[in-house]
């Protein structure tokens, strides 16, 4: 294997394995932050005992996304020293503040959070959950400021071999940063949501001993569940529209579009021949794509087709683009799983407006099987946005097969690919066996600090 | 001063004070299997730097961060040249990391066993490592005149590069042992306490060595002859003075110490470097990273350190405050969190 693939798939399975925490992090951090400040207004033990329970199947996840973290901070350096240099002077600078403004505040922080029940005031407790909860979505922001500078560059000049950063501004107002974060903001209180859900619903429907706890978990999960899903769903839609116009090869590709259409049809199902770059088979409805793109029944939707020979006019000749068949099917996929959940929360919230959730019912029974499904999105999500993307790895400006750092030989990255897969495919069975195992006890007092 | 002179100070300092936090972390995780009897007490040694060791860790983060934005040639150069040993770095952080969290969570023996020796391992090996990458960029590796690293990982295996590293291996283990003297109230300490005493002679040996290593193998004393001296000299004074404080129970004191060493060998390698990033061994004056020739542009460099300004000050308040929140010492009684 060559030395890109092998650098392309580590860094796949390192980002896409780092994302399987993140998500949780993001939104239940400010679940629980939430529930500590309900704490502290009502004095409600019950609470207190939620804030407990969730928490410590946060740190439990939290652990996890930090050292993965690391490891991608290191990995643009390692494995491509010739993005670094390219782009250092522009998507340095985010990752830099990221570490300052957010890590700092996070760790720092939560570190207090765990160690500081006996230590701190009620109020001041609760304010250390508020900061853990701002940090980390403060890092999203700002790895999405980055993320967002390789999608649509912005704020810059192509000026001694690389690109320099001219306007801090536009980098930070970058439009794409402003769809994109509230998306992943949306998705990790989304993720969160069904984590709750899921594990309440695994109590409700054993009537275990904390049962108030769940029964005051779910109904909060059910109402941010719907709320984010939605949200996400809505910003996702706004995100399409602005990709037709920015990235508008991704749309192609997400769409399998091979030719431009007016009207544009919508593709429900494609069979996809890349190699003779056609559908063998696609059931499509006719307008819904220019209806999407446009909130009008017609519009032009460039095909690929066409995409590709305006670039060779644009960038010169050569293969501009992506890989369709995994564009097309991560991007439905990920479509799918956003409306399933969007489902799955509204009748959630419909069973706690009847109390239905008070009895074991077949909907409670599915609900642990769906914490699965906001992965699946999450998922897909990243590997859409980021394989569509290609061939370049920043838009317009350089190829991934040219950021690949040269002098790492294909026996090393061998080794580091099987070094970290091992290492992670090892952990997340660790992971997974005390989530699972602190998911389902029956009573809160369990675990290191209640052992005399 | 030239923004560029800031940042490689700026860097400097990030990396300085991450070896003097997550130093002591290191040398607990390191003092682990050798020196707790039992369960309780391995707890009491990992519940220490419990609520520190993720800032600490943060330092490193920020440090590779500015790197990153300040000095992307010396970034991608030192990323993907020493790219093996950052490869068995980053595996043992990340057991390591895991491993404070999980350990504790579950009652059988072999599990708890098996987290504890990956704090161990994923203490021991940055400790050492540490002391290897700073000696090999202040001697000079193989880079080329297109900065691209030319070598091989054994190029880094070199004799001042090794000792340098079972130096800082053995100095974060003493600045650890002092951290578990001034935290930790217990029949612990005793046997704590007797180990620094002996290993205490060791890392002055091995300081001493290193730094009549260094006027050989590199050319910082033709560069830098007098800061590089009066710096080492701190080095070697304030180790020096560890055994006699910790004989007069200055514990306090002891740990001042193991951290201001820290802090001398840190600016040491720093100050002997300026102003380069990186020295060739092919062409050190000609192919080396230096802060003029491995910088982010003007701009850049403007925008972040206004950044700075505003965060860093702050980030330093809170993470003093964490510090004071749990200036408390634990007992063998003590609730235990992890």
């Amino acid at each position: 294997m060559d030395i890109i693939t092998l650098a392309r798939w580590q860094f796949a399975i390192t980002t896409v394995y780092h994302f399987f925490f993140v998500p949780i992090t993001l939104g239940l951090s400010v679940l629980i932050a939430i529930m500590e400040t309900f704490y502290v207004r009502t004095g409600d033990e019950r609470y207190k005992r939620m804030t407990k329970f969730w928490g410590k199947l946060f740190l439990i996840n939290f652990a996890m996304g930090v050292v993965t973290g690391i490891v991608m901070e290191f990995q643009f350096g390692m494995n491509w020293s010739e993005y670094s240099r390219f782009v250092g002077d522009v998507f340095g600078a985010p990752l830099a503040i990221e570490a300052l403004s957010a890590f700092f505040l996070e760790s720092t922080f939560l570190g207090i959070w765990i160690f500081g029940w006996e230590r701190l005031s009620k109020r001041t407790h609760a304010a250390t959950a508020w900061l853990v909860a701002i940090g980390a979505n403060i890092s999203a922001l700002w790895i999405l400021i980055a993320n967002s500078f390789m999608q649509e560059p912005v704020g810059y000049i192509l000026r001694n071999g690389r690109a320099e950063m001219t306007d801090f501004g536009a980098l930070v107002t970058n439009p794409h940063v402003w769809l994109q974060f509230p998306h992943v903001f949306a998705s990790g209180l989304t993720t969160a949501s069904f984590f709750v859900l899921g594990i309440s619903a695994y109590h409700l429907l054993r009537k275990t001993q904390e049962i108030d706890l769940f029964k005051t978990s779910f109904k909060w999960a059910a109402i941010t569940g719907i709320i984010a899903a939605t949200a996400v769903g809505g910003i996702g839609h706004a995100q399409g529209q602005h990709m037709i116009k920015t990235q508008p090869m991704k749309m192609a590709a997400a769409e399998a579009l091979w030719e431009s259409e007016d009207p544009a049809s919508f593709s429900v199902f494609s069979i996809i021949d890349e190699a003779n770059q056609e559908n063998v088979f696609s059931f499509r409805i006719p307008n819904v794509l220019s209806f999407m793109a446009y909130n009008r029944m017609e519009g032009e939707v460039k095909g690929i087709n066409d995409i590709q020979k305006a670039y060779e006019q644009t960038y010169g000749p050569g293969e501009y683009i992506p890989p369709v068949t995994i564009s097309y099917w991560t991007f439905r996929i990920m479509v799918g799983a956003g409306v399933l959940m969007i489902l799955l929360a509204a009748v959630g919230l419909w069973q706690v407006w009847r109390g239905h959730h008070l009895t074991p019912n077949r909907f409670l029974k599915i609900l642990p099987w769906a914490i699965v499904v906001p992965f699946i999105a999450n998922t897909t999500g990243w590997i859409f946005t980021e394989v569509a993307r290609q061939p370049w790895i920043v838009f317009g400006l350089q190829r991934t097969e040219d950021a690949v750092s040269p002098n790492v030989s294909a026996g090393t990255l061998v080794f580091s690919l099987l070094s970290f897969g091992l290492i992670y495919a090892i952990l997340i069975v660790a992971d997974i066996y005390l989530l699972r195992k602190y998911a389902v006890q029956p009573q809160l007092e369990s675990g290191p600090s209640a052992e005399s | 001063m030239d923004l560029n002179t800031i940042w490689f100070i700026l860097i400097g300092v990030l990396f300085t004070g991450f070896f003097f936090l997550e130093g002591f972390d290191y040398g607990v995780g390191i003092l682990l299997p050798f020196i707790s009897r039992d369960d309780r007490e391995r707890r009491l040694m990992i519940n220490s730097i419990g609520p520190h060791w993720d800032a600490n860790e943060v330092w490193l983060i920020t440090a590779g961060g500015a790197m990153f934005a300040a000095f992307p040639h010396w970034y991608a150069t030192l990323f993907s040249g020493f790219y093996l040993a950052l490869v068995i770095m980053l595996l043992a952080l990340i057991v390591r990391g895991v491993a404070f969290e999980f350990r504790s969570k579950d009652e059988n023996p072999k599990w708890r066993s098996t987290w504890d020796w990956m704090i161990f391992i994923g203490s021991a090996v940055p400790a050492l490592l540490w002391g290897v990458a700073l000696a090999n960029i202040v001697r000079g590796v193989p880079i080329d005149a297109d900065m691209q690293y030319v070598g091989t990982f054994g190029d880094l295996l070199n004799p001042f590069a090794l000792i340098a590293g079972l130096a800082s291996l053995l100095l974060f283990t003493l600045h650890g042992a002092n951290f578990l003297l001034i935290k930790i109230e217990s029949p612990i300490t005793e046997r704590v306490k007797r180990l620094t005493l002996r290993l205490w002679p060791l890392v002055i040996l091995l300081s001493l060595i290193v730094t009549v290593m260094g006027y050989y193998d590199t050319d910082i004393a033709s560069r830098h002859a007098v800061t590089a001296l009066i710096l080492s000299l701190g080095t070697i004074a304030t180790i020096s003075s560890v055994g006699w404080l910790i004989r007069k129970k200055r514990n306090g004191w002891a740990f001042a110490m193991t951290g201001a060493c820290i802090v001398f060998f840190s600016l040491t390698i720093f100050a002997g470097l300026y102003p380069r990033l990186m020295t060739s061994s092919l062409a050190p004056d000609a192919w080396s990273l230096t802060i003029d020739n491995a910088s982010s542009s003007p701009y850049t460099l403007q925008v972040m350190s206004i950044i700075t300004l505003i965060f860093l000050p702050i980030v330093l308040l809170y993470q003093a405050w964490s510090y004071r929140v749990f200036r408390r010492r634990l007992t063998s009684t003590s609730s235990l969190e992890y």
